[in-house]
């Protein structure tokens, strides 16, 4: 008999791995990566519950202040009784307004006035400036990933023991200047914070979360070949788990027929005819916004293991990916036009950590005359590829398998540094070739 | 490549002439820069051919190892590069004002001010092309290790003090090119660029005799084909009429001319080896010095073109007006020197190969810090440069239609008054978001309000740099039909979290480094061929 | 066909060679790395690579001669089979690879290839450019990268032939001076990326005949052909320039010319075109900014007014800075 994947039981086994070497290990460290939609908030809201319960003073870093407030407020639905710590910083509006409802979470700009509480939270770059305090016992570095080494090294010594967790298909940090003298070096400044931890405790324990729960069973295999080649996942659903159906039939045009490809495979690609455009290109924003129009047209209906029936797809269930904020602004601009409002529209960085039923991804690499590495890098088509939990329809010009072969890599190379897997040029055929698959022709 | 800029190029190529891409100079220049041109042999890293330095543009100091490969050649080589720039260097090392800087007091913790020594101006060096950096940095690098007789009586080939002492110089002048906005040590292609764009690409840009055509060409000559004849135009000999600005040499000239002339003198120093009596040696002394003779006119013939061509490149950079912040970025130079003087006299030990975990978090920090500053400073001081922001949406810039009071809602009534902007700029500001312009060289920062008029207006509240009363005082406010430029970007930057010291390296990045004096390079004979 | 021949011929004369400087140190370090058997190289392999095997106490080196490229290819293939089983160490030196491309064989010369004792093969790399305090120049570094990665594949074809078929190592060992000695270091470098890059490239890549169907009848390279009909020649062959290409191809300055006569704004860089669209030339660009030609509603279009508009505000009432510069320039 073939033994049956449980993805209940894959995840469950994991995560008690986790927190039993996070609470009872003898290392100063665990890593746990975590692949997209795979439970890791879920994760370190349990790991801080758990850490609180057993009486061990927590600090916990993120990277942005949004995703503290976002900690916060889960940690308190939880655990209204937990007494929690919001450290921030003295801009103007410093934190989430909703915090200041919660009558066991305590703000303050001084690491100081927040001391004895069982969990404190701030930002990386906030939790710099703390000096002079007792360390902290333990610590949850969250999106480790996308931390940069100089960051850990600067809040490193305010903890003992650390929990680090992360995507680490996601978009790499990056610095704004030239670190390339530092590159080959286990504590490289640029590097991910990650990379320089296991650089030099290459025995701390390495987990992984095995099972994505917003992933549907047609885009888990792809996002994980091509994006985490060497660490494979799968997803918490099976195919027939989730259903997209539209109550109002195709119209025929292309829109409604990429549409039902990607309701029907989970994938869509739109493919308009090849052209060089700038960034903005108007006929491929346009389309966008037209997709995104039929889509709540049409009546969208998405069941899942959410819920008994089949809930509406409604405009807070859309998402259009881009690569840059110019072609946000477009396609914002292409749908107010169309009466559109809800949808959120945004660049690959600001979509990171967000999930929706349905995305509509501007391809990075549409009508360009070159494929630069900004292009070219996997995080970023990893992120656009990834936040759906039924369908993502990608809008593209033909012609850019044409441009990758005209742009083969020709990267330099550091010596020292450790190959980062997958290469991008590699992944952006790969996900093409499968995307063809589903490719609907159109001409405007 | 911002559009601005990618217009200037084609411009450029229309018109047969570079173009500005910048209306005044971004980098500040000193009154006696030292110019050097290194030659550097084929194959070999570290094994410099020749030089031309100084501070004369006609006097240049003409250095030549005419072989290359022997070792003793090459440090007096090295010793004589010293005797020219270090005395430079010490001109500039006595001359100080005083002025203060806040450090942290070892017993209170506090940050307090201290009267300190900053020199008065700093030593400027500067090379043909960036690869001329560095070749710099190469140089710093083989030189501050030497070990001298004192240090190191054993020590085959021991070194003067005065080369190590240059290598730990250049090494500092190499890492502080990595700085954005720095002026130490300038590389004249890099800084030319910065100012015009050429008919032909960046890549191209680096050859300093086809830029400086585009720039400034002969009378009568389109920049085009005079680049052209830079680039590529060989004499009857199949040497490059131009040559390149080094420190790589062309091929050519290595095969048909340097090989030959280093082969005669090999020649000539074996046979002055061999020589039997005095009066043998005087004439095979004579065909020796004639031999070096002939390959310091080759090494001359090579670097002069290139000397000439930097202090041409000089003139043209000095006809422009220095930008407004180029003088602040100068002031840090002056910091950045003044330091490693103090470093040298403190007898600290010379930088050692790669940097420790906190040494290059903090250069990091430093230039990140640095290349926000640029881009703030170099905007502020020159229209062009903030046409291309305005073009990125990244800052706007219009009349004053509308000024009205409005009040903050703290208990104490301060002023918040909405400022309207009729602006033909697009810029895509968050809600809230801050903006800045300039008053009186001081940042102001305004809130976002909103659109009006489909984008053409743009809605602010001033929040700051009113002073303290309930009215904003005289002159704090634009009035209705100023001309105003705000940006999206801060014009100032703040300083980031302070690390902790080396000896407290936490774990995760491998603790605190070793003890570290590093040890000389190995020097084996085989290193000479 | 030797494309620095054919340049010179086309007139536009390419500015590669070598110093024989370089070209001498070279060999030099070659040879010292090889010396006494390879006992050095093996050295590096064993402590690079493969510190678990035994050391290497006088490898064999097998001679490689034959005659013409197929015999030398069969000859190392042969040699490549032998060492395999002998669980020692073997130093292929200069061994002779043929790679299947498009159909046709492409001789390949690797500086070496190691047999270890486990009968996993791997590409040694030999470069003359220093590593200084163990890093090196990250593009000849990955140059030497794409170069092994080829290598790796002509060797897994071969071992596809062994029965059982040898691990091909994907880690190569790059074996350069160090710091400013001539004495060897190396440094292993994993070359996957570049192998699958270069695999996919080999797949797609246009077969040579179909380049060659596509020329017109009679089309001939020979650099003694006159000028105007060596031109056509070389422009039925479709190319496109890059100022790139000047570092990598001994006919970049020809290509060049090429696109400065055709006006095409990519011979001013690759990235240029980026945020212009469709429009391609340099004359179509111009006209497009100031608003001679162009659709308005073309993005690219307006972007160009825009930056146009914004450009001469800003230079408004500026000169063009131009110096009245005495120094001669270069003649």
């Amino acid at each position: 008999m073939t033994a049956v994947f449980d993805p209940g039981a894959e995840a469950a086994r994991a995560t008690d791995a986790i927190l039993r070497d996070t609470l009872r290990g003898t290392h100063r460290g665990v890593v746990v990566d975590s692949p997209p939609g795979a439970g890791k908030s879920t994760l370190v809201v349990r790991a801080a519950l758990e850490l609180a319960a057993a009486g061990r003073p927590l600090m916990v870093i993120a990277q942005t202040n949004a995703q503290v407030d976002d900690l916060v407020l889960r940690l308190a639905e939880k655990n209204p009784d937990l007494p929690v710590g919001r450290l921030h910083s003295s801009d103007a509006d410093p934190y989430d307004k909703a915090l200041d409802d919660l009558p066991n979470v305590r703000k303050s700009a001084k690491a100081g006035e927040l001391a004895g509480l069982d969990v404190v939270i701030s930002t990386a770059a906030k939790w710099a400036h703390v000096k002079g305090v007792e360390p902290w016992g333990h610590a949850i570095v969250d999106e480790a990933y996308q931390m940069r080494s100089d960051a850990l090294l600067a809040v490193a010594n305010l903890f003992e023991r650390a929990l680090f967790v992360g995507d680490p298909g996601q978009l790499d940090p990056f610095a704004i200047v030239g670190s390339e003298q530092w590159a080959g070096l286990s504590y490289d400044p640029s590097a991910s914070a990650v990379t320089t931890l296991l650089a030099h405790n290459p025995e701390l324990p390495q987990h992984r979360l095995p099972v994505s729960w917003r992933l549907p069973a047609s885009a888990a295999p792809l996002v994980s070949d091509a994006f985490y080649p060497f660490t494979p996942f799968r997803s918490g659903t099976g195919h027939g788990d989730r259903r997209l159906a539209f109550a109002v039939p195709s119209d025929g045009s292309g829109p409604d027929r990429v549409i039902d490809e990607a309701a029907e495979s989970g994938w869509g690609l739109l493919e308009l005819p090849a052209r060089h455009t700038p960034r903005t290109d108007p006929e491929v924003v346009r389309a966008l916004a037209l997709v995104v129009r039929r889509l709540l047209d049409r009546g969208g209906a998405a069941t899942s293991e959410r819920s008994d029936g089949p809930v509406p797809l409604t405009a807070d269930r859309i998402a259009v990916g881009t690569a840059h904020r110019d072609q946000a602004a477009a396609v914002r601009a292409a749908l107010a036009e169309l009466g559109v409002q809800e949808v959120t529209v945004d660049t690959a960085n600001r979509l990171q950590g967000r999930e929706f039923d349905v995305t509509v991804v501007l391809h990075p690499l549409s009508g360009r005359p070159d494929a630069t590495a900004f292009h070219l890098e996997t995080g970023r088509l990893c992120v656009l590829a990834s936040r759906h939990r039924h369908a993502c329809i990608v809008v593209c010009r033909s012609g850019v398998a044409d441009l990758l072969d005209d742009h083969p890599s020709t990267e330099p190379v550091q010596l020292g540094v450790m190959v980062k897997f997958p290469d991008g040029w590699e992944a952006n055929h790969a996900v093409l070739s499968h995307l063809s698959e589903h490719r609907v022709r159109w001409e405007p | 490549m911002s559009l601005i800029s990618t217009l200037a190029r084609l411009e450029a190529v229309e018109t047969g002439r570079a173009q500005p891409v910048a209306t005044v100079r971004h980098r500040h220049l000193t009154g006696r820069p030292l110019v050097c041109v290194p030659l550097t042999t084929a194959g070999e890293a570290g094994a410099p051919l020749g030089a031309l330095v100084g501070t004369d543009r006609d006097a240049p100091r003409l250095l030549v190892v005419p072989q290359p490969r022997d070792r003793d050649l090459r440090f007096a080589f090295l010793a004589e590069l010293a005797d020219v720039v270090l005395p430079y260097i010490d001109s500039y090392a006595a001359d100080v004002e005083a002025a203060e800087r806040s450090e942290t007091d070892p017993e209170t913790g506090k940050r307090v001010k201290v009267e300190v020594e900053l020199c008065a101006d700093a030593p400027q060096l500067i090379v043909p092309s960036r690869a001329g950096i560095d070749f710099v940095r190469l140089l710093g690098r083989s030189m501050r290790f030497r070990r001298t007789a004192e240090q190191d009586p054993e020590a085959p080939h021991p070194a003067p003090p005065r080369v190590p002492l240059l290598g730990r110089w250049l090494t500092h002048y190499g890492e502080r090119a990595r700085v954005p906005g720095s002026a130490l040590l300038l590389a004249l292609t890099d800084v030319l660029s910065r100012h015009w764009a050429t008919g032909q690409s960046s890549l191209e840009d680096q050859h300093l005799g086809a830029l400086l055509a585009w720039i400034d060409p002969p009378e009568g000559e389109s920049g085009a084909g005079a680049a052209l004849r830079a680039e590529l135009l060989r004499d009857g000999r199949g040497q490059l009429v131009c040559p390149p600005a080094g420190p790589a040499t062309d091929p050519a000239f290595d095969n048909k001319l340097l090989a030959p002339a280093i082969e005669r003198y090999d020649r000539a120093r074996t046979a002055l080896a061999a020589a039997e009596d005095g009066v043998e040696a005087d004439d095979r002394l004579g065909e020796l010095t004639a031999a070096e003779q002939h390959i310091r006119e080759l090494v001359a013939s090579r670097t002069r073109p290139t000397w000439d061509a930097v202090w041409q490149g000089l003139d043209l950079l000095r006809a422009l007006p220095e930008g407004g912040h180029a003088a602040d970025r100068w002031t840090r130079d002056r910091w950045s020197f003044t330091g490693h003087r103090d470093r040298v006299l403190a007898g600290e030990p010379p930088q050692p190969r790669r940097d420790d975990a906190v040494t290059a978090a903090n250069k990091l920090a430093t230039r990140e810090r640095e290349q926000a500053r640029l881009e703030a400073q170099e905007a502020l001081d020159d229209p062009l440069v903030m046409a291309g922001r305005r073009l990125a949406g990244e800052a706007f810039a219009g009349e004053v239609t509308d000024v009205v009071m409005a009040y903050g809602e703290g208990r104490r009534p301060v002023p918040r008054p909405l400022v309207t902007v009729r602006t033909d700029d697009r810029p895509q500001p968050a809600e809230r978001a801050r903006v800045y312009r300039s008053l009186g060289g001081r940042p102001q920062a305004a809130e976002f309000v909103g659109h009006e008029d489909d984008g053409a207006l743009v809605v602010l509240r001033i929040v700051d740099k009113m002073g303290r009363g309930k009215e904003p005082e005289p002159g704090s406010l634009p009035e209705k039909g100023d001309r105003v430029c705000f940006t999206l970007f801060e014009h100032e930057q703040r300083g980031g979290a302070k690390l902790p010291d080396p000896e407290e390296t936490p774990w995760t990045h491998g603790g605190p480094p070793g003890d570290g004096s590093p040890p000389p390079d190995a020097v084996t004979e085989e290193d000479v061929l | 066909m030797n494309k620095a021949t054919l340049a010179s011929a086309l007139g536009s004369p390419s500015a590669f060679g070598q110093s024989q400087f370089a070209f001498m140190r070279g060999n030099a370090f070659e040879a010292r790395v090889k010396a006494d058997g390879g006992a050095e190289l093996l050295r590096l392999v064993h402590e690079r690579l493969d510190p678990e095997a035994p050391p290497p106490k006088g490898g064999a080196v097998p001679d490689l001669g034959a005659s013409g490229p197929e015999g030398r290819t069969a000859r190392t293939a042969l040699a490549l089979r032998e060492a395999t089983g002998t669980g020692g160490w073997t130093l292929l030196d200069h061994p002779l690879l043929a790679l299947d491309v498009a159909g046709s064989p492409a001789f390949l010369e690797p500086d070496a290839v190691v047999v270890h004792p486990d009968g996993s093969w791997t590409v040694v790399e030999i470069k003359s450019f220093p590593m200084l305090d163990g890093s090196a120049d990250a593009a000849k570094v990955g140059a030497a990268a794409r170069q092994s990665a080829v290598y790796v594949l002509a060797l897994e074809q071969v071992a596809a032939h062994v029965d059982p078929a040898p691990r091909v190592r994907h880690t190569v060992l790059l074996v350069c001076p160090k710091d400013f000695s001539n004495l060897p270091t190396a440094s292993a470098v994993d070359v996957r990326k570049q192998r699958s890059v270069t695999r996919r490239q080999l797949e797609r890549l246009t077969r040579i005949e179909e380049i060659a169907d596509s020329l017109p009848e009679g089309t001939c390279f020979a650099p003694d052909l006159p000028p105007d009909r060596l031109t056509a020649a070389v422009e039925s062959v479709p190319a496109t320039y890059a100022p790139e290409c000047l570092s990598a191809c001994e006919l970049a300055f020809h290509c060049r010319d090429r696109a400065r006569a055709q006006d095409a704004v990519t011979s001013l860089g690759r990235s240029l075109r980026a945020e212009l669209g469709g429009l391609t030339t340099v004359g179509s660009v111009l006209a497009a900014a100031r608003g001679e030609s162009g659709d308005p509603d073309d993005p690219a279009v307006a972007a160009l007014r825009r930056a146009a508009a914004l450009r001469s505000e800003a230079l408004g009432g500026v000169a063009a800075p131009r110096a009245a510069a005495e120094a001669v320039p270069c003649p």
